[in-house]
């Protein structure tokens, strides 16, 4: 083969973009062992002390505003899937005035720049004279997610054929039924894939957080406020853990979708043959 | 999870004969159109007016007062001016650099990686892989590792590649090294959606009509992508140009390096001079709406939206 | 080819040699093939007989694991598809999306740097009655037109070669009926050789001046379609290209005007002159539109075989004809095609009948009678399409 190099080159480019994309990944997982003190800078040694005791340190600081963010993702992704979702079956299913109109308002959040979208919240808490804190990151939250999940559902809305719906009438189903025993199962993975992009969308903010939290603590402020002073080990055995947590998510997702893909496979061969 | 986001360019809608109208789709907008009426929409106009504001007669610091000064767009114009066009040409870098790497990546998983579907999820779960740790932690990491003490640095200065007082984090260059490397994965997955759907009969008809592997690409495969290119640039350039974390001192950047989000944060959080903040904002959302609507019509593809 | 210049005229085609073999199974086995310039060629096969993969080899699509490929006596096996001056109408037609109709036409002209595309794309889409189409998008095109536009990208660049990979097969019967003639026409018109692939048996017979016909990645039967259909050389063609009865028995005797055969106590007689084997068990057929029914035993006759008394076990009438299938004990289901030249049927369901045809309509195959025919499992273009990018070449 007189081309074996150039066949190479494309897959070899690959896995190098791919691992240099790694590269901070590994980084924050390596130095979640490190036995450091107050900043985690330079590498002294390897502990597992700091996965033991995650919460130890600062009077378990960390640990508050880890936990706040999951609260707040929670919260945040409860109110913007149900919102979200409604939008999205309405867009797809119904007819009604001003619907391009409406797709170009509901794009809109997602074509602000955070800071902008933070500044105007931050501005509107201001002069209507509302404080700061849990409350005000939620609002926010669920705001900036709502847009993702009509996207992200209405594209499953869409791929779903209205002649089930139909079939399920036909079949003397009332709409609610129809609604509840058909269309909702049908919808069920797009809406917490849904959900899933929101909690992740909202765990991670700290953009818009930091201009609507007061004195409240997420995690990503929690470290954005302590880098100038040294970030804790603690910090990356937290981010470490929900990172393996999504992996492990994320996996069993495309390997039940593969193994799902292939079983289908199989039942088509065995109909055919 | 997060593909679902990104692979509606070209998702089937069902056809208008089997839309009703009903009141029932009233009730399904509203909630959730009403909530972004009051979250989203009225907080930019409280921005639109609180950029108007003038310090109130004999209040605090950071208690204004409604007014229509409209010199307080000159004003941060005359303050800002480096900010505001560091803040673009960063944004405009780093999406030519996400672009320029991400696109033979997507184009690896999603045509050459099609007869391996395991590498192909694989792939793709790295390429998303950085959204699953903290964004601050993974900039923070670049940072370390460019730090002046860091391997790769003294490294770098004992084998004469980098001068023995240089620094790499502060610059530019890491600014937008971080910009681009944060945002890679929003430019990668949309391309990936559209040329894992490449249908290549049309790279062997084009091959068929005398075009080399260069034309195929350039007047083929270019175009057939250009909804994933118009995404993924638009997914990469709107965050880029409002981003603060990556050009922080705290972070990748330095005094000479500060974006316009910065300076909003610093208006709004440490000065409490919220209306230059909201200049500020308002000259950034409506410059990005301006780039954004030419570059769209552009490239043609109005109808992605 | 970044020549300014149009082939003057089709050009030979040889296939010397060819195999290809995929990971896992081999498409193609010991192919030679001469097409002659000008000519109008079919190859014909069912699915997975390697058809599409040796226009794809021609095209330069694949490559061949061994062999030679010759346009116009050049040897082109080592140039890359766009350096052939070779053009292709797609099964799928791959119309490019995101062009006009006159861009797609014209695609192919501008690569080659010819002067005037607009101009003479304008020319071969008045050709296929679509210049007032010229600004639309493929997609807004019905199947019909975007085949034609399909067929003009590609006429447009006069290739020495052009070949068809089954471009009607997405059509509905009548308009792949009125295509096809227009393609014949099209063809004689300009001259150039067509290399038309298709499943479709009587496709290939309206439109080819040879066909050749397929199977397991060899080539079982080539010539003239009147020929191949009259005389088929193995059962493989009896039954693909058109239908036939076959009846498989001992020589009973060779003489210089026939060959006698032993079929279930009938003997059958086959002219020597149309018999490819005279001795031991041979397979011998007719084909059912040759077949005439009788209530009655007929008359001996030397010059008509008989076969009967059997009984009509279906009547499906089709307008132009009736298809009776017969069963006669011992020598299996006969298929019986009769013109319907009175209102009604004589024959009925049920009925007794006999069977009988003239010697001269009967043919001896060439095949071992207890090699099975041959299928294998498909690959559509798009797979192979798919497969081949891949591999990267």
């Amino acid at each position: 083969m007189k081309h074996s190099i150039s066949k190479w080159v494309l897959p070899a480019y690959s896995a190098l973009a791919l691992l240099i994309l790694m590269i901070p990944i590994g980084y924050t997982f390596v130095y979640s062992f490190n036995d450091s003190l107050k900043s985690n800078i330079t590498w002294r040694g390897f502990t597992f002390d700091k996965w033991l005791n995650v919460c130890n340190v600062q009077n378990g600081a960390v640990c508050e505003a880890f936990g706040n963010s999951i609260f707040i993702g929670v919260v945040a992704t409860v109110l913007a899937t149900t919102l979200g979702t409604m939008i999205a079956i309405a867009m797809v299913r119904y007819r009604f005035k001003f619907r391009s109109q409406l797709s170009l308002f509901l794009f809109l959040p997602m074509a602000t720049p955070e800071v902008v979208l933070g500044a105007g919240l931050a501005a509107q808490f201001l002069s209507i004279g509302v404080p700061k804190d849990m409350l005000t990151i939620i609002l926010a939250h669920t705001m900036f997610c709502i847009s993702f999940v009509v996207v992200a559902v209405k594209a499953r809305v869409a791929s779903l054929d209205p002649a089930l719906e139909e079939a399920g009438r036909d079949l003397y189903g009332s709409a609610l039924q129809v609604f509840l025993r058909i269309t909702f199962p049908l919808l069920l993975p797009g809406i917490l894939a849904a959900a899933l992009l929101s909690f992740a969308l909202s765990f991670d903010d700290f953009i818009i957080t930091n201009f609507n939290s007061g004195a409240v603590s997420t995690f990503p402020k929690y470290i954005w406020v302590s880098a100038a002073r040294g970030i804790p080990a603690e910090a990356n055995v937290l981010a470490s853990a929900v990172f393996i947590f999504a992996l492990i998510i994320v996996v069993t997702v495309q390997v039940s979708g593969a193994a799902r893909a292939k079983r289908l496979e199989k039942l088509h061969q065995a109909g055919v043959n | 999870m997060a593909f679902a986001a990104f692979s509606t360019t070209a998702a089937p809608t069902s056809s208008d004969s089997v839309k009703k109208k009903s009141p029932v789709a009233l009730l399904l907008l509203l909630p959730g159109i009403l909530y972004l009426v009051l979250f989203f929409l009225a907080p930019l106009v409280s921005l639109l007016l609180t950029s108007f504001k003038v310090p109130a007669e004999f209040g605090d610091i950071g208690e204004f007062s409604y007014a229509f000064r409209w010199e307080n767009y000159t004003d941060v114009i005359t303050a800002y001016w480096p900010h505001i066009l560091r803040s673009f040409g960063y944004a405009i870098t780093a999406t030519f650099f996400a672009l320029i790497i991400s696109y033979p990546l997507a184009y690896f998983i999603g045509v050459k990686a099609r007869r391996w579907p395991l590498l192909q999820s694989l792939a793709l779960v790295m390429v998303v892989a950085p959204f699953f740790i903290s964004f601050l932690l993974r900039t923070l990491a670049w940072k370390q590792i460019f730090a002046d003490e860091s391997f790769l640095v003294t490294s770098l200065k004992a084998v004469s590649l980098l001068a023995p007082d240089a620094h790499v984090t502060g610059t530019a260059f890491s600014v937008i090294f971080g910009l681009t490397y944060n945002f890679i994965p929003f430019m990668t997955l949309p391309l990936y959606t559209t040329l894992e759907r490449l249908d290549v009969r049309y790279l062997e008809a084009g091959s068929d009509l005398y075009a080399s592997p260069f034309h195929v690409f350039r007047k083929v495969t270019i175009p057939l992508s250009m909804p994933g290119i118009v995404a993924g640039t638009l997914l990469t350039f709107i965050p880029a140009a409002g981003d603060y974390i990556n050009a922080s001192r705290e972070f990748l950047g330095g005094t000479g390096t500060q974006m316009m989000g910065n300076v909003i944060e610093a208006n709004f959080l440490v000065l409490q001079n919220f209306p230059a903040g909201a200049a500020l904002s308002i000259i950034l959302m409506s410059a990005i709406l301006v780039m954004v609507s030419i570059y769209v019509k552009k490239s043609g593809t109005e109808d992605l939206l | 080819m970044t020549t300014d210049t149009f082939a003057e005229s089709g050009a030979d085609l040889e296939l010397v040699g060819i195999h290809k073999r995929f990971p896992g199974f081999t498409a193609i086995e010991e192919l030679n093939l001469t097409i002659p310039a000008g000519s109008f060629f079919a190859l014909l096969g069912p699915s997975g007989c390697g058809k599409t993969t040796t226009l794809r080899l021609v095209a330069g699509l694949e490559a061949p694991t061994a062999g030679r490929i010759l346009v116009g006596g050049t040897d082109v096996t080592n140039q890359k598809s766009f350096q052939r001056p070779v053009n292709t109408v797609f099964q799928s037609y791959a119309l490019f999306p995101h062009m006009t109709v006159l861009e797609n036409v014209a695609f192919g002209l501008r690569r080659r740097k010819m002067t005037d595309p607009l101009g003479k794309a304008h020319e071969v889409l008045r050709l296929v009655e679509l210049d007032h189409l010229a600004s639309r998008r493929p997609q807004q095109l019905s199947g019909g037109q975007q085949q034609r536009v399909a067929l003009a990208r590609a006429i447009v660049n006069r290739p020495a070669l052009l070949l068809l990979d089954e471009p009607l097969g997405a059509l509905d019967l009548k308009l792949r009926r009125q295509m096809q003639l227009e393609l014949k026409t099209i063809q004689e018109d300009v001259g150039l050789t067509f290399l038309h692939v298709t499943h479709d048996q009587e496709e290939a017979m309206t439109m080819a001046d040879t066909i050749a016909v397929m199977n397991k990645g060899r080539i079982e039967q080539m010539g003239a379609p009147q020929e191949l259909y009259e005389l088929p050389r193995t059962a493989f063609v009896a039954n693909f290209l058109g239908q036939s009865n076959l009846f498989t028995g001992p020589v009973v005797s060779t003489t210089s005007a026939g060959v006698a055969v032993d079929v279930a106590g009938h003997k059958i007689v086959v002219p020597a002159t149309r018999a490819h084997r005279t001795t031991g068990e041979i397979t011998i057929g007719v084909r059912p539109e040759k077949l005439t029914l009788h209530s009655a035993k007929p008359i001996h006759d030397a010059d008509v075989n008989v076969m009967g008394p059997g009984r009509v076990t279906d009547v499906s009438f089709s307008g132009v004809s009736t298809q009776y299938l017969v069963e006669v004990p011992g020598a299996g289901t006969l298929i019986v095609f009769a013109q319907n030249m009175t209102f009604g049927s004589d024959v009925k369901f049920g009925d007794g009948v006999w069977v009988s045809w003239g010697v001269g309509h009967g043919f001896g195959l060439d095949d071992d009678p207890a090699d099975a025919p041959r299928f294998e499992a498909d690959f559509d273009t798009r797979s192979i399409a798919a497969q081949r990018h891949l591999e990267g070449a």
